[in-house]
């Protein structure tokens, strides 16, 4: 048994698992934080997908112990006092879920995309950026409009940039 | 995933060291191969080394036009440094090409040239470049390091700490992705640099990455995409699977090749 200490959404958790714990599996199981999701056995889905240190992971990719001492937000981070984040909120407007299965990897790679590209984000961008996601339910044209429209929301500059 | 143990190196001594312990002790990296391949149960190492603290092995650094990446570096770190695009601007692209992006903020250079998939980027890339692949023990050269499919010239517990390279005067990697997995199906490298030119295949080769000494003639005498057009690809020593038969890749190369020299800067 390992000892894992993660900050998760702000807040400093330890906790025992095996070595060969999944993170995914830590943060379900052991954290009770269901929103990430594991829709695969071979790390293609993006169901998964968190931020470790700020940057979109598969944490079906990872072990629990190889991301002790990281600070990582998932799903359930991303809302403040009540408010869906504008990701949230633009996946909510534009029917960019249906299932919603794969939502929570969509939505956490979207925050990052949007974060990391800034005011440059191009409709390819975000086409390349969601390679590592697959959604059986919506043909993609809605989550990528619901991308678009919250990188808007998100940077007041975006569209007098372009 | 079977029962294994993880050790977290801080250093490359404490790594090798480490590696002489367990039974079937294998390095980790970004894990986005070696994980996935435990959680199929093909692998099952005793224990774990993982090397993505060793402050060492991180960084890229660029002194002129003598390039040092990390083996710890991440495709993510490859793709975004400004100071390699300035020099090397086709490696940079080559990894901004790998997977999708979570697998490049993890999946690191040294990992994916330790595991040598046939299908693998960067394998045509330090072949193509002419690189030098350092080790805690020696300096192997590109050309001596890849000797087949999943098989390089590291010996048991060696770690790879860091690639060097001269930035070619021009450089640049097409890649055929395989739809479903974005692995090469076929991918060229090729590099104009002051000791020749050279192209180095990926993704087509029955023995994995592959220099094309045919190609490389063709462009030393006129660096331009109708020099490869005409020069004929053996297919007999292509691969051949359900995605792409032998005389299909064969062309894969040469169309790939046409695009890498005409993109190259
Ligand atoms: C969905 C998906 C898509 C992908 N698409 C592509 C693609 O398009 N192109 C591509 O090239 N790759 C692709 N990959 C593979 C990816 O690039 C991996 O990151 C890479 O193959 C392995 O790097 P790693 O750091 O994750 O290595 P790990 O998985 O940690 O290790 C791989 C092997 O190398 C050994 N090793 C690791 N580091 C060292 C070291 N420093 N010294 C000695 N041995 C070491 C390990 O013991 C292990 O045997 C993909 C992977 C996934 C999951
Ligand atoms: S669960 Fe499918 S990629 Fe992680
Ligand atoms: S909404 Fe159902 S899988 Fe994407």
């Amino acid at each position: 048994m390992a000892k894992v200490t993660l900050t998760v959404n702000g807040r400093t958790v330890s906790g025992e698992c095996e070595e060969r714990t999944l993170l995914v599996h830590f943060i379900r199981d052991k954290l009770g934080l269901t929103g990430t999701h594991v829709g695969c056995d071979t790390n293609q889905c993006g169901a998964c997908v968190i931020h470790m240190d700020g940057k979109s992971i598969k944490s079906c990719s990872i072990l629990a112990v190889q991301a002790s001492g990281s600070s990582i937000t998932t799903i359930e981070g991303l809302a403040q006092n009540g408010e869906l984040h504008p990701v949230q909120a633009a996946f909510k407007e534009h029917h960019g879920l249906q299932c919603g299965f794969c939502t929570p990897g969509m939505v956490m790679t979207a925050v990052d995309l949007i974060n990391s590209k800034g005011t440059s984000l191009t409709e390819e961008d975000v086409r390349h950026g969601l390679e590592g996601n697959i959604c059986r339910c919506t043909g993609y044209h809605n989550i990528v409009k619901s991308v678009l429209s919250a990188a808007d929301a998100m940077q007041p500059g975006r569209q007098a940039a372009e | 995933m079977y029962a294994t143990n993880y050790h977290r190196a801080s250093s490359v001594d404490e790594a090798v060291k480490l590696a002489g312990t367990g039974d079937d002790t294998k390095y980790v990296s970004g894990g986005q191969t070696l994980i996935a391949t435990m959680k199929q149960r093909l692998a099952a190492p005793s224990d774990l080394i993982d090397l993505r603290h060793v402050p060492s092995m991180k960084g890229i650094s660029v002194s002129g036009r003598s390039v040092r990446i990390g083996a710890a570096a991440t495709h993510a770190e490859v793709a975004s440094s400004s100071e390699l695009r300035a020099v090397c601007p086709g490696l940079a692209d080559l990894a901004a090409g790998i997977g999708d992006p979570h697998v490049r903020h993890l999946g690191t250079i040294g990992g994916s040239i330790a595991n040598n998939d046939p299908a693998a980027d960067y394998p045509a890339g330090l072949l193509g470049l002419g690189a030098t692949i350092v080790t805690d023990r020696r300096q192997i050269a590109a050309d001596d390091f890849f000797t087949g499919l999943f098989d390089t010239a590291l010996e048991a517990g060696e770690v790879i700490t860091e690639i060097r390279f001269e930035a070619p005067e021009k450089s640049a990697y097409a890649k055929f992705a395989n739809p479903a997995s974005r692995y090469a199906m076929t991918g060229v490298f090729v590099a104009k640099t002051g000791g020749g030119v050279r192209v180095a295949v990926t993704g087509a080769g029955s023995d994995g990455v592959f220099r094309h000494q045919g190609m490389e003639q063709a462009l030393a005498g006129n660096w331009s995409a109708e020099a490869v057009a005409g020069v004929a690809v053996d297919s007999s020593e292509l691969l051949s699977d359900l995605h792409a038969s032998a005389e299909y890749r064969a062309n894969l190369v040469r169309v790939m090749a046409k695009r890498a020299v005409a993109a190259a800067r």
